[in-house]
C-alpha cells in the first residue's frame, strides 16, 4: 500500500492550490465532496480530503508536484461511472478530477483519427466525428457518461469489441504526467513504435501508473449498412453452441450479445423491443460491413440459428427495427434495476466453450444461497456480466452477495478464464487477484509499479493486493473452506471466495 | 515439440549465479535486428520449446510455446481455415513466434487486421529472477493485472524470456484480390487515405515503383463490388507479391544500402531523402533504403509525427531505434531494472544504455 506516511493539513494544502487554480475548484468541504465519495461502484465510500479540477496540465503538473513532495496520495478521476471502487477517494489524498478537460482537440480526418483531452465522453468523439463519416470503436454502455481517459485507465470494452477492438487496440498514443509531474508521450501518430510498448502497458493501468492528460484515438469508417438478427433459443446450451457455429462459419459479428431467461423477462418488460420471453436464451447478433456483405452474412446467420433449433428468428430491415431490438440489451441494467431493490454486476471473462457449465454451475448456487442472478453476456467474447438481484436493506444480503460474486469470478478462473474483462481490479476484485496470480507475478506488478511510483502515492490500494493481503486471503480461504459463504461473513467487505487450488 | 521450460528456468538461474548475460535466441532469423550484440555471450536457445499447446478453433484461440516456428502455426490453423492475423513477415524458415512478438513483427494487413502486440492475449516470461510467470490469458478479455505481454512488443527480449504465447486468431476471409494502378508516389499517398476511410474490405495498401497495390479481402459480393467500384488492373498472383512484401524479398529489398523503417502519420508527406521508397500499410510504414544521416532522419521523423529506425544493415554499433525522450528513458530503464535487475537479457540488443 501507500507509504504516503505524514499527515498534511486539509486547508493549508488546499490554499497552496488555490494559488494557481480556480479557487471554486479546490474543493474542501464536506457537502461539496460528497458526490466525489465513490464511482459507479457505490458499496464503496471514501471521503477525500481534497477533490481538485484543474482547468489546464501546467495546473495537473503543479498538483502532482505538490503531492509528490508531500508525500499525499492523487486519485484520478473522470466521471465516476467506473464499476470497481477504481476512482473511490482515499482518506488523506487528493482526487484529480480531469473533468475539465473537455475538449477535442483536433479531428484528423484523412489520417483517421482524433485527438482528444482525457475528460472527453466517449460518445462525443463519435457524435464529432460522425460528420465525416467516421467513429470511435469502442462503445461501453456508459458510452454518454464515461470519459476516454477513465477508459484509458480500464481497457474499456463494448458490444462492438469482438470486431473492433478494445480500447487498447483503438489507441494511436497516450500523454502522461508521472506521480513526479513530468510530462511525457507514449506512442505516435503512426503505428507500432520502437522500444517496449508502454502504451499498452498503461491502458488499464487503473490510474496506477500515471495521469492521462490527452490521448490520439482511431477513428473507424461508419459501415455501409448493420442489421442484426434476434434469435431465442429453449436452452443456454443450444445459444451458446449457435454463437460458436457462427464463429466456425468465419463470420466475424460486429456484436454478439446473449441474455438469459431472466434478463429476457426484465429487459421486455422494461422496453418492449419484442423479446421471446418464454425463451431461456437470446442472441443478438449484428452484422456490419458492405451492403453485398451484410446480406451475404446475414442469410447465413438466420439459416444458422434455424438449423441448430432457434424457436424464433427476427430480422431487422431498417434503422428503427434494430435500434428496438437493441433498446433492450442497452437497458438491460436499469431493466433488471426494475425488477429489484439492488443488482450487483459482475464482470467474469470466460472460453466460450464453457458457458453452459459456468451457468449452469451459477443456476445451482443462486438457488443454494437463495439470489437470483440475471445474465447479460458478450457471448462473442466471453465476456459475463451475471447480475446478482439482492435487498441492501436485509442485514446480511450485500455480504452474501458479495460472496456470490466472489464464488463467480473464481469459477471463471477455474475454468481458464478470468476476474475482470472490462471493469477492472480497484478495491472490489483485490480479493480474487491472488486467484488468478501467483505471488510472483504479483511481485512483478509491484516492481512495475514501482517503476513509475516509488512512493506509492498513485491510486494507493487499488488494483494489486500486497504479498501480506495475498496470504491474508489464501490462509483464511484454507480455514473456511468449503463455506465460503461463511468466509465472506467474517471479512470486513465479504468479498469472500474460497479456494480453488 | 517438447516443454523445455525447466531447463530454461535452470539456464537463467545459473546466468544469474554468475552474472553471465545471455543472447536470447528464437529461430535466428531476426539476428539483424536491433544493435550488434557480443556473440560471445551464451545463447538462451528457445527453439526446442517449441508445439502447440492448445488451439481452440471455435474460440478463435491459440497457445504455443515461443520456438514453435510460424510455418507450423499457420498449417494448423490452415487445417480450420484460420490465420494469424497480422501476417507474420518470416525472414527465414526458422522465424519463431516469440520472436514475432519480441520484435513485434506484423505484415500488410496490419491496419486492417491488427498487429501481433493486438492479437496477444497472454504469456509466459522467464525474468531476471529465473521466475517463470504468467500474465494475461487465453481469453479475449482479460485486464486484471498490469498488460505485461503486450510491453513484451518490440522490446526485443530485454525484459525476460518469452516462453509462450497466447493468441487471438481469425477466419481466413472468403476471398481476396488486387488491384493496380500506375500512380506517383505523393498521389498515392493520397488515395490510400481516401479508400481508408470507405467503409470498403480494404486489407492492404502498397506502394512501390510508382504503382499502387490495394488488396481487398471479405465476402466474395463484397470485394467484386468494391473492386468494380474502385478499377484498376487485377493482379496475376497477387498472393505471392504480399507474401514478398511481407518477408522483403521484393527486389527493392535487395539493395547495399542501410534500410530503414519509418512509422508516421498515414497522410504525412514524403521527405526529400536520395535513395528509394516503399511505402506500406496505407502511408503508415516506410520503408528507405539510403545512406541519409540518422538524426535528420529523427527530425523528419518527428515532424512526421512518428519514428525511424535502422532496420538492417547499416552501423549497428551506435543507437539504431529513435531516441526516446529523456522521461520515456528513464522509464525504460527502471522497468528494466523492474524485470531484470542483473541484466541478463540481451544487453544492449534494443539500446546501447540498456
Ligand atoms: C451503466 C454502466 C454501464 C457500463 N458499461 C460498461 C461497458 O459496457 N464496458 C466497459 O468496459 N465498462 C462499462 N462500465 C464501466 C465504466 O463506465 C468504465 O470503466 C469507464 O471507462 C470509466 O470511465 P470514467 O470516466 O467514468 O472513469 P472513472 O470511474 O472516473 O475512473 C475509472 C478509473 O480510471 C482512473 N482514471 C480516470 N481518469 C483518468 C485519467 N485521466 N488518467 C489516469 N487515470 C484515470 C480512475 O482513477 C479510476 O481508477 C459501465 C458503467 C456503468 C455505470
Amino acid at each position: 500500500m501507500s507509504n504516503a506516511g505524514k499527515r498534511v493539513d486539509r486547508e493549508v494544502l488546499a490554499q497552496r492550490f488555490r494559488q494557481f487554480i480556480d479557487p471554486e475548484y479546490v474543493i474542501s468541504d464536506d457537502e461539496t465532496l460528497k458526490p466525489y465519495e465513490c464511482d459507479g461502484l457505490s458499496v464503496y465510500c471514501e471521503q477525500p480530503m481534497l477533490v481538485v479540477l484543474p482547468e489546464t496540465v501546467e495546473q495537473a503538473q503543479q498538483v502532482l508536484r505538490i503531492c509528490h513532495q508531500e508525500g499525499v496520495p492523487v486519485v484520478a478521476r473522470g466521471a465516476g461511472t467506473g464499476l470497481c471502487a477504481g476512482a473511490m477517494p482515499h482518506p488523506e489524498g487528493v482526487v484529480l478530477s480531469m473533468a475539465k478537460f473537455d475538449r477535442i482537440l483536433e479531428i484528423d480526418t484523412l489520417a483517421r483519427a482524433a485527438r482528444v483531452q482525457p475528460g472527453v465522453r466517449n460518445l462525443a468523439i463519435s457524435e464529432v466525428a460522425g460528420k465525416n463519416g467516421l467513429y470511435y470503436g469502442p462503445d461501453p454502455s456508459s458510452q454518454i457518461a464515461c470519459t476516454i481517459g477513465g477508459n484509458v485507465a480500464e481497457n474499456s470494452g463494448g458490444v462492438h469489441c469482438l470486431k473492433y477492438g478494445l480500447t487498447v487496440h483503438n489507441l494511436l498514443s497516450v500523454d502522461l504526467l508521472t506521480v513526479e509531474g513530468e510530462r511525457l508521450t507514449l506512442g505516435s501518430e503512426g503505428l507500432d513504435c520502437y522500444g517496449m510498448d508502454l502504451m499498452a502497458l498503461m491502458t488499464g493501468s487503473e490510474g496506477l501508473l500515471g495521469i492521462v492528460t490527452e490521448v490520439r484515438v482511431k477513428l473507424l469508417p461508419k459501415p455501409e449498412v448493420a442489421q442484426v438478427v434476434m434469435a431465442g433459443f429453449d436452452s443456454v446450451q443450444t445459444a451458446g453452441d449457435a454463437v460458436g457455429a457462427i464463429i466456425a462459419e468465419g463470420i466475424i459479428p460486429g456484436g454478439l450479445e446473449m441474455m438469459d431467461g431472466h434478463a429476457i423477462v426484465a429487459a421486455e418488460a422494461f422496453a418492449k423491443a419484442g423479446y421471446p420471453t418464454e425463451a431461456q436464451a437470446l442472441l443478438l447478433c449484428e452484422v456490419d460491413g458492405t451492403s453485398e456483405e451484410v446480406h451475404e452474412h446475414i442469410d447465413a446467420v438466420e439459416s444458422l440459428f434455424k438449423r441448430l433449433g432457434a424457436t424464433s428468428v427476427r430480422t431487422s430491415h431498417n434503422e428503427e427495427e434494430r435500434a428496438r431490438l437493441w433498446q433492450g440489451r442497452k437497458s438491460a441494467f436499469p431493466a433488471v434495476g426494475r425488477i429489484s431493490p439492488d443488482y450487483y454486476c459482475m464482470d467474469g471473462t470466460i472460453p466460450r466453450g464453457q458457458l453452459a457449465h459456468v451457468l449452469t454451475e451459477m443456476d445451482r448456487k443462486s438457488q443454494e444461497c437463495g439470489l437470483r442472478v440475471a445474465n447479460v453476456f458478450h457471448a462473442g467474447d466471453g465476456n459475463l456480466h451475471p447480475l446478482i438481484l439482492f435487498d441492501a436493506n436485509v442485514p446480511g444480503e450485500l455480504e452474501k452477495t458479495e460472496a456470490f460474486g466472489a464464488w463467480i469470478l473464481e469459477l471463471c478462473v477455474e475454468v481458464g478464464g478470468c476476474i475482470t474483462g472490462e471493469h477492472g481490479v480497484g478495491v472490489e476484485k483485490i480479493r480474487q487477484m491472488p486467484a488468478q496470480f501467483n505471488d510472483s507475478e504479483i511481485e512483478q506488478f509491484h516492481r512495475i509499479k514501482a517503476a513509475f511510483d516509488p512512493a506509492g502515492t498513485l491510486n494507493p490500494g487499488k488494483g494489486i493486493p500486497t504479498l501480506r493481503q495475498c496470504q491474508e486471503y489464501r490462509s483464511l480461504d484454507k480455514d473456511i473452506e468449503p463455506n465460503a459463504g461463511a468466509a465472506a461473513q467474517l471479512h470486513d467487505h465479504g468479498q469472500g471466495g474460497h479456494h480453488h487450488g | 515439440m517438447a516443454d523445455m521450460a525447466n531447463l530454461l528456468v535452470e539456464q537463467v538461474l545459473a546466468a544469474r549465479e554468475q552474472k553471465q548475460p545471455l543472447r536470447i535466441v528464437g529461430g535466428g532469423s531476426k539476428n539483424f535486428m536491433g544493435r550488434a550484440v557480443d556473440m560471445s555471450l551464451s545463447e538462451l536457445s528457445l527453439a526446442e520449446h517449441s508445439g502447440i499447446v492448445s488451439y481452440h478453433p471455435v474460440e478463435l484461440v491459440l497457445t504455443a510455446r515461443a520456438g514453435t516456428p510460424l510455418i507450423e502455426l499457420e498449417a494448423a490453423l490452415a487445417e480450420h481455415n484460420q490465420m494469424l492475423s497480422f501476417e507474420p513477415p518470416r525472414f527465414g524458415e526458422g522465424s519463431t513466434l516469440g520472436g514475432t512478438l519480441a520484435t513485434n513483427m506484423s505484415g500488410p494487413g496490419r491496419p486492417w487486421w491488427s498487429s501481433v502486440r493486438d492479437q496477444v492475449l497472454g504469456i509466459r516470461l522467464i525474468n531476471g529472477y529465473g521466475e517463470h510467470l504468467r500474465f494475461g490469458g487465453q481469453v479475449m478479455k482479460n485486464v486484471a493485472g498490469y498488460d505485461v505481454s503486450r510491453l513484451q512488443a518490440g522490446a526485443l527480449g530485454t525484459l525476460g524470456a518469452i516462453t509462450e504465447v497466447s493468441l487471438k486468431v481469425l477466419p481466413k476471409p472468403g476471398s481476396t484480390r488486387t488491384l493496380v494502378s500506375d500512380c506517383e508516389l505523393g498521389e498515392a499517398v493520397s488515395i490510400m487515405n481516401q479508400r481508408a476511410a470507405q467503409p470498403k474490405p480494404i486489407t492492404a495498401a502498397c506502394w512501390l515503383d510508382n504503382r499502387l497495390y490495394i488488396r481487398l479481402s471479405g465476402a466474395h459480393s463484397a470485394v467484386d463490388a468494391t473492386a468494380a467500384q474502385w478499377g484498376g488492373e487485377e493482379l496475376e498472383d497477387a498472393d505471392a507479391f504480399w507474401q514478398q512484401l511481407r518477408d522483403q524479398q521484393l527486389d527493392f529489398f535487395s539493395t547495399e544500402q542501410p534500410l530503414w523503417r519509418f512509422s508516421v502519420n498515414p497522410t504525412a508527406r514524403m521527405p526529400q531523402l536520395s535513395g528509394g521508397w516503399l511505402v506500406d500499410w496505407g502511408g503508415a510504414q516506410r520503408w528507405y533504403s539510403g545512406a541519409a544521416d540518422f538524426a535528420e532522419m529523427e527530425q523528419i521523423a518527428k515532424a512526421a509525427g512518428g519514428q525511424v529506425s535502422l532496420f538492417r544493415g547499416g552501423d549497428r554499433s551506435g543507437e539504431v531505434m529513435h531516441s526516446p525522450s529523456p522521461a520515456v528513458q528513464v522509464l525504460q530503464q527502471r522497468l528494466k531494472q523492474a524485470f531484470d535487475p542483473d541484466g541478463l537479457f540481451n544487453p544492449g540488443r534494443l539500446y546501447s544504455w540498456m
